[in-house]
């Protein structure tokens, strides 16, 4: 069945939601959210390499030879982790600090290459880069979604602004630690994909579907 | 040597590489479905990763680290950019000579590793632990005992995980939070009770 352009874009959104329906890319998806703002700005960072990883590899899928075609998409991936985080350090340099290590390890995340090994090396340029903007949508808004919760039960504030005032500072909320450990995203990501499971087509859950 | 057992108990336990810095989660879920295949990847990811941390960190240390060239002479050139495809790079070949000489001279564990030591070069795990030992400026012995230990937490914490999923069978699930859900939230109890373990070196 052929997609469309739309679908492309809106089908990774629910129906086949990377985190919660493939379960690919998770690491990341958990490191990160402490906050909101990391959360989003992690998120564009996967969409842009997604994106482009995708475009660029389909560009000259009809010249990558089969043996080699895995270096040759790590290779090209890296590259543009390298490009997202010059930018960020130039533009965003409190966030990127804080995402350290994560921002690399965009190059082993499943999603990006997933969707270079199924779309880019056999669909023409532009239905690969949409393709690669709706994964990383997806991931995007897991990430948000997870973002907000930790953010708003740890800390009782969005994007460092409070929006429940904090005991500490004389008001009603006492924040929950908790949220700001690690445990807390497993718990989280765990539920979200039970939430996920209504929304999944049948053939892409995990274990039933293709990787 | 008290730092060094501290570095380690740090890395095997309360900064546990998967469950504290959500690294590897992805062949962890895949693995652990059961014992076998979690032992084959725990033990290829402890190898892996004891060998290529500090490698990866010596690399930095007289090439890529500004500055670094300086015992060539040319303390002005900047390789930073390069680090991350080097650091990918030496993993990869890492993997692929780990595997012709476990191939020759242990046959046995090679058929354990099964199809997880060529995966491993796209493992975040791996590739994480270098970039961690690089960012956190660990000299060659420190990253060494950062390596064993991060990758020992990691196949400890596999086949933890393993063992509790083969229970988990005989549990009864709600629909929907089966299979990947239902690891999620073991994981994060897991993680609990791994940060508990932090301090039991204060010395």
């Amino acid at each position: 069945m052929e997609r469309t352009v739309r679908q492309y874009l809106l089908e990774p959104l629910l129906a086949r939601n990377p985190i919660t329906v493939q379960a690919l890319g998770i690491c990341s998806a958990l490191a990160v959210t402490v906050g909101l703002r990391p959360s989003l700005l992690m998120a564009v960072a996967v969409i842009a390499v997604c994106g482009f990883a995708n475009a660029a590899i389909s560009l000259i899928r009809t010249r990558i030879p089969t043996s080699i075609r895995l270096i040759v998409q790590i290779v090209v991936i890296a590259t543009f982790v390298v490009v997202v985080d010059e930018l960020l350090k130039a533009y965003a340099p409190e966030t990127s600090k804080r995402l350290s290590v994560y921002v690399f390890l965009i190059v082993t995340n499943c999603i990006v290459l997933a969707r270079v090994e199924s779309v880019a090396m056999n669909k023409p340029v532009w239905p690969s880069f949409v393709d690669g903007i709706g994964s990383g949508l997806g991931y995007g808004l897991v990430l948000a979604i997870v973002g907000s919760i930790r953010e708003l039960l740890g800390a009782g504030s969005l994007l460092d602004e409070p929006v429940f005032v904090t005991a500490a500072n004389g008001g009603w909320y006492e924040p929950v630690g908790l949220f700001r450990l690690a445990p807390s995203a497993f718990f989280i990501i765990g539920l979200l994909i039970w939430a996920g499971h209504r929304f999944a087509k049948p053939e892409d859950a995990p274990g039933t579907g293709q990787r | 040597m008290n730092d060094y057992l501290a570095l380690f108990l740090q890395a095997a336990f309360s900064e546990n590489i998967m469950l504290v810095f959500f690294l590897g989660i992805c062949t962890a879920i895949a693995t652990s479905k059961s014992m076998e295949a979690a032992l084959g990847a725990g033990v290829a990811i402890f190898v892996v990763q004891s060998v290529t941390v500090p490698l990866n960190s010596l690399l930095n240390t007289y090439l890529f680290r500004p500055g670094a060239l300086e015992w060539a002479g040319l303390p002005e050139i900047d390789l930073s950019g390069l680090g991350l495809i080097a650091s990918i790079g030496v993993i990869a070949a890492t993997v692929q000579l780990l595997e012709m000489v476990v191939d020759k001279h242990f046959p046995r564990l090679y058929n354990a590793f099964g199809v997880f030591l060529p995966l491993i070069t796209v493992n975040c795990a791996i590739l994480g632990g270098s970039l961690f030992s690089i960012q956190r400026n660990y000299d060659l012995v420190e990253s060494t005992v950062f390596g064993i230990g991060s990758g020992a937490g990691w196949a400890l914490a596999v086949i933890l995980l393993a063992g509790i999923r083969d229970k988990l069978r005989y549990a009864d699930v709600p629909k929907g939070l089966e299979g990947t859900g239902i690891t999620f939230i073991v994981m994060g109890l897991m993680a609990m009770s791994f940060m508990g373990l932090s301090g039991i070196y204060a010395s």
